[in-house]
């Protein structure tokens, strides 16, 4: 059978791969040729590292997308953990709710933020009141943390629940019972048994707010992320080479978290950023 | 979380309620345009990824080899690496065709891109848990046909996935920014982009009464894949949840 369907099975992946090759693998070598192009030759790649603005946006984009990742495995951990734990009236709610923000654009989280923290929004007018003095913070550091945060947050909470579901309440006990401290219970039973769900999660959380480039658009009016930078660096600077060199080491970068976390989960994840 | 999303939910609410309708209908006369073309992308994307995708899932499912793995691998590449860099790869390498860089096709290429792997997953994950070597010998042995066997047996056997991958798509499609910020044309504007516009360029009411029109396009969609995804979620185990890039 194999044999004989051999000549359909190459028509039948045929589109699919002319599409990819066409659309996806050329213009990616073409990017990878075009980073290296500019005045510098393959020097454009070397002077991310040495040019004090890009290096500065590559690690503040580094550091922001790890404090993320830090801050939101803490809090879709536990929350993850409680919500499979416990049932209540209005769960199953709370959880379609959590999924939705998965399918909102970043200028829509960005926008979120400022109505929450914005010169206009929730927070400023609640501290306005409390304290007579306006709380921003949308346009800095902080309000691109709690977008991403926004963003990060369901992806983690779904797959430590699907995770936390499976399991075993026993070992708890039985650690428990042992005489195990809860924060023992914590450290030595939970959290290698979620490891992971916390290593896959953890990456594309990474992946996710390393690439994010629509929060930051809505936001950063004045401070550099790497997705910025390439944005400025292609439209109002047209420093083309620059732009791709910029791009190759940001899609690298990501592609090598999500990559690596696969390896050491040792399951497969969907590398979906 | 949810008290961000509760916080920001009451304000938009406390918008509408406290304002009229009056800033929709601004946004309807302003970026009626946005609307249809997301549509339009929408669906095309959909089609696209259809005649692609199911056949290309189909055969990634029959053979297994460290070729069809490589490319199952690559498939997920435009979702893994930041749609700015697939987007300026794209421009520099078809920019140069204005006919081609100026229509919304140019649009269309990358959202096919960013959503194919996730049709092509949805209906594989699917293919992999029938057995599929059985129902073709049989199909077969009654003389079904290549194309007969794929049409009445694969096709209808898949449907579970092929739907699911399709509402999948068509949110993302609906949703795309990162990617499409940089592939439009003042001409070729989609909803996301004007998102972006209104709330750079226009009073916040309007923003506001934008995403709530976002909202009532994309809820439906996404509340949909939730009934889909929760009996199949019971019988097998759940795949992980797919991830569009904010």
């Amino acid at each position: 059978m194999e044999g004989r369907d051999r000549p359909y099975l190459i028509l039948f992946v045929l589109p699919a791969l002319v599409f990819f090759t066409a659309f996806f693998l050329l213009p990616m070598a073409r990017l990878v040729a075009v980073g290296g192009s500019g005045s510098g030759g393959a020097a454009t790649y070397a002077a991310i590292i040495t040019t004090p603005r890009y290096f500065r946006s590559l690690l503040s984009s580094l550091l922001l997308s790890l404090l993320v990742t830090g801050a939101t495995l803490l809090i879709a951990g536990i929350a993850g953990l409680f919500l499979e734990r416990h049932r209540f009236s209005g769960r199953s709610l709370l959880v379609a709710m959590l999924t939705f923000p998965l399918a909102f654009p970043g200028v829509v989280v960005g926008f979120m933020v400022i109505m929450l923290a914005g010169r206009q929004g929730v927070i400023g007018e609640l501290t306005a009141i409390a304290t007579g003095q306006k709380v921003v913070f949308a346009y800095s550091m902080a309000g691109l943390f709690t977008g991403y945060l926004y963003f990060s947050i369901p992806r983690v909470i779904l797959t430590i629940m699907a995770a936390a579901e499976k399991l075993d309440a026993r070992l708890e006990e039985a650690a428990r019972s042992l005489g195990a401290r809860p924060w023992h219970v914590v450290r030595d039973v939970l959290i290698p048994a979620l490891r992971p769900a916390l290593f896959s999660s953890g990456a594309i959380c990474f992946a996710t707010s390393m690439g994010a480039f629509g929060t930051a658009f809505t936001l950063a009016t004045d401070i550099e992320v790497l997705p910025m930078t390439i944005y400025t660096e292609f439209t109002l600077r047209a420093n083309i080479a620059v732009a791709a060199a910029l791009s190759i080491v940001l899609g690298v970068i990501t592609w090598a978290g999500l990559a690596l976390a696969r390896t050491a989960a040792g399951s497969t994840v969907a590398a979906s950023a | 979380m949810s008290i961000t999303a509760g916080l920001t939910n009451n304000y938009f609410q406390g918008v509408k309620s406290g304002l009229t309708l009056r800033w929709v209908g601004e946004v309807w006369r302003l970026y009626r345009e946005t609307i249809f073309l997301s549509m339009t992308i929408a669906g095309a994307c959909l089609a696209v990824d259809l005649a692609l995708g199911v056949p290309a899932a189909y055969v990634l499912a029959r053979r297994q080899s460290r070729l069809t793995r490589l490319f199952e691998e690559a498939l997920v590449l435009p979702v893994a690496i930041p749609g700015l860099a697939t987007a300026l790869a794209l421009i520099l390498t078809y920019g140069v065709y204005r006919e081609f860089r100026t229509s919304w096709v140019f649009i269309l290429v990358g959202h096919v891109l960013f959503t194919l792997p996730f049709m092509v997953r949805s209906v594989l994950a699917v293919l992999s848990s029938i057995d599929l070597r059985t129902l073709e010998e049989s199909a077969r042995s009654l003389g079904a046909r290549f194309g007969q066997r794929f049409i009445g047996v694969v096709l209808p056997n898949c449907r579970g996935g092929i739907l699911a991958g399709a509402l999948m798509v068509v949110t993302l499609s609906i949703g795309e920014f990162n990617m499409t910020w940089m592939l439009h044309t003042p001409l070729t504007r989609t909803l996301p982009v004007g998102l972006a516009d209104s709330y750079a360029s226009m009073r916040l009411e309007i923003g506001s009464a934008y995403t709530i029109v976002f909202f009532i396009m994309i809820i439906p969609l996404l509340v949909a894949m939730q009934l889909f995804s929760r009996p199949r979620e019971q019988a097998a185990a759940p795949e992980p949840a797919a991830e569009p890039e904010p």
